[in-house]
Order: C-alpha cells, then structure tokens, then sequence
C-alpha cells in the first residue's frame, strides 16, 4: 500500500513535469492554502475534543457503558464494544484507543475484538467529518446532514452485528 | 442541532463531575482539549499542506481531470446538482477513493478542496449545498476496502487471523453507505433539517 502511494506520488510529479507544469510554483501555491486551512481547523478540533475529554476523564463514557451492557448482550452484542460505539461519531483518535484497550483485554480474535474491528473499519468520524469539512468554507447550516450521518451510524452497528453473525459464527 | 448536543455533553459531564466531586476534571478536559486540538491541527496543516501542494501539480497537469471523465457516469448520477465537467467532481472522486484504500491523511486534504469548489460554486452561502450533503454523507459513512490502522493493529496485538473482520466489515460499509445515501435523499426535499 505505502509503496503504491510512493509511486502514485512520483507519477503525478512526472505526469505534471512532462505537461510543462510549474512543479515548484505549484506545490507552494497549493501547500500554502494546506497551512492557512489546517490552521483554521484548529477551533473546530478544540470544540469538539473538549466535551469528549470531559467524559473520558470522568470516566463518564465507562459508567454509561457499565449500566447498558446487561441490556445488549441480550442481543448478543458484547458490552466491552460499547464504549466504542459512544466514541465511535466522535473522535477517531478516541475510538482508536478503545480499540486497543479491547484488544489487549480480549484478544484481537474474540467476539468483542472482532466486532469493535468492524466498527472502527466500517465507518468514519461522523462529527469530525462535519465539524472540519463545513468549518473549512463556514457553513454553519448543515440541513438534514447531521441526522443523515448519525442514521448511518446506528444502521452501521446493527449492520456490523448482523454480518459478522453471519459471517463468523 | 450541533450547539444542542454540544451543550447537552457539556452540561451532562459538569453535573457529572460536580457530584463525583471531581469539578477539577472540567478543566483539566479542557487544557487536555487545547493542547490535543493544537497539536492535531499542527500536524492537520502539514499533511494537508504536502497532499494539497500535489493535488495542485495534478490538477495543474490536467490530471484530475483525467481521472474525474473515467469515472464520470457514478458521479454524475451521485451529485446531479454538480456540473458534469466541475471540477470539484475530481476532488470528490480523490477523496473517496483515498478514503476507500484507507489513506485517512491523503483523503482530508482532497475533501476539504472539494468542499471548497462545492461552497465557490454554491456562491458562499454558510448553508450546505445539496451536492455537500451528499459528499458529507458520504464520507461519514466512510466505505473502506483497505482498513489499513486496524489491520495493522490487530497483526500487532498477535492475531491468529488479522483479515477475519474484512469480508463482514466491507459488506457493514457498504450497508451504512447505502443507508447514508438513501437517507440523505429522503431527508433532503423536508424544508426544515437540524
């Protein structure tokens, strides 16, 4: 994979060179507005990583899990996913931790561990997306995107349940 | 709606914190917050810098553009809103196939430049285009094929079989996809969203 994307890197540059392209001119134009957009997206980070560290730390998110997991291992799903699937919307770096956590709790392989590998696969940072991709060109008026997304989400965990079911079993 | 939840999580964790006796805890998220929130956006600007600095020399070479017309007839069906020859429509198809091979950081840069010539197009109104809806969607849902994190995790964790979660994780994408895509069209002739 990393050695694709290397290749697919000294292709454009040649693609771009042979076309009597600009190469350098280009790339400062272009990486120039990288900075000014990374930067920007500095707030929309903050907003969003503050509420989600005033739970972690609390350890608000685990308590809330601790309470619901009788519940859903009724439907078979196990509740050491449930964190994850909190997270999951919200921060990727987050998810990601839990991830681990749920690794080297259960092992990789155990029902737990492969269903949260479903879940942090299957879908993307829904809030993050949002927050970034419309902070990047302000807007503030998302429509129905919100309620699109986060439908996804929930049909991405019944989903993920229902395949791997299926599938793994 | 996102000031709503906002605030909900907010208040929910103070209240928590204050009965635990933990009010010290807020402040600390929030410091935590700050220096994550900055150190992500840092190292956000220089990998959308060097993807962006490349995008500009494909898009320069005609490239793009190249790419967008093999895949046309998909995305013209997926954003009918988009002229067929718009630019934007190379950014869109970069962004998702990134996403689809699992380059998280290559596929951002090219999001973000899409979203750009999407709000250009939609003259800068601050209210999400119907195209954007769509795009956003999508890439909420985020179908991979190539989960190249958590793959690399659980070979790190010593997993018997690394690729188990593949085959239910791609059929799980593609039904949230489709899902994020039927919805988004349901939802989109109703007047009043949040």
């Amino acid at each position: 994979m990393d050695n694709g994307i290397a290749l697919l890197l000294c292709f454009i540059l040649l693609f771009g060179y042979c076309r009597k392209v600009d190469l350098y001119d280009s790339f400062i134009t272009g990486a120039s507005q990288g900075i000014k957009s990374g930067l920007g997206l500095i707030p929309y980070l903050l907003a969003i990583l503050f509420p989600v560290y005033l739970w972690q730390g609390l350890g608000l998110t685990q308590a809330l899990c601790d309470k619901l997991a009788p519940y859903l291992a009724f439907i078979g799903l196990p509740g050491e996913v449930l964190p994850l699937m909190i997270m999951r919307p919200l921060s990727g770096s987050a998810s990601l931790g839990i991830l681990t956590d749920i690794f080297s709790r259960q092992g990789p392989d155990s029902a737990a561990g492969l269903l949260a590998s479903i879940y942090q696969g299957g879908t993307d940072t829904t809030f993050f997306v949002l927050t970034v991709y419309c902070g990047s060109v302000g807007i503030r008026n998302y429509r129905h995107t919100l309620r699109t997304c986060l439908t996804a989400d929930f049909v991405v965990y019944g989903a993920g349940l229902f395949w791997m079911t299926l599938l793994l079993k | 709606m996102l000031s709503k939840i906002w605030l909900g999580m907010i208040l929910i964790g103070t209240a928590y914190g204050l009965l635990k006796g933990e009010g010290s805890a807020v402040l600390q998220a929030a410091i935590a917050a700050a220096e994550a929130a900055v150190k992500n956006g840092l190292q956000l600007a220089g990998i959308l810098a060097f993807w962006l600095g490349i995008m500009e020399v494909a898009q320069r070479s005609g490239l793009i553009e190249k790419m967008a017309k093999l895949c046309r007839p998909l995305l013209v069906r997926l954003f009918p809103s988009l002229p067929p020859d718009h630019p934007a429509l190379g950014s869109i198809l970069l962004n998702l196939t990134a996403n689809f091979l699992g380059m998280g950081n290559a596929a951002t840069p090219f999001g973000l430049k899409a979203m750009e010539q999407m709000d250009q197009l939609a003259g800068h109104t601050g209210t999400a285009s119907d195209a954007m809806c769509t795009f956003l969607a999508l890439n909420a849902a985020g179908l991979t094929i190539i989960p190249t994190t958590v793959l690399g995790l659980r070979l790190a964790q010593g997993s018997q079989w690394p690729a188990a979660f593949l085959l239910p994780m791609v059929l799980t994408g593609l039904t949230g996809t489709a899902a994020a895509l039927i919805t988004d069209r349901l939802l989109r002739r109703r007047k009043k969203g949040w």
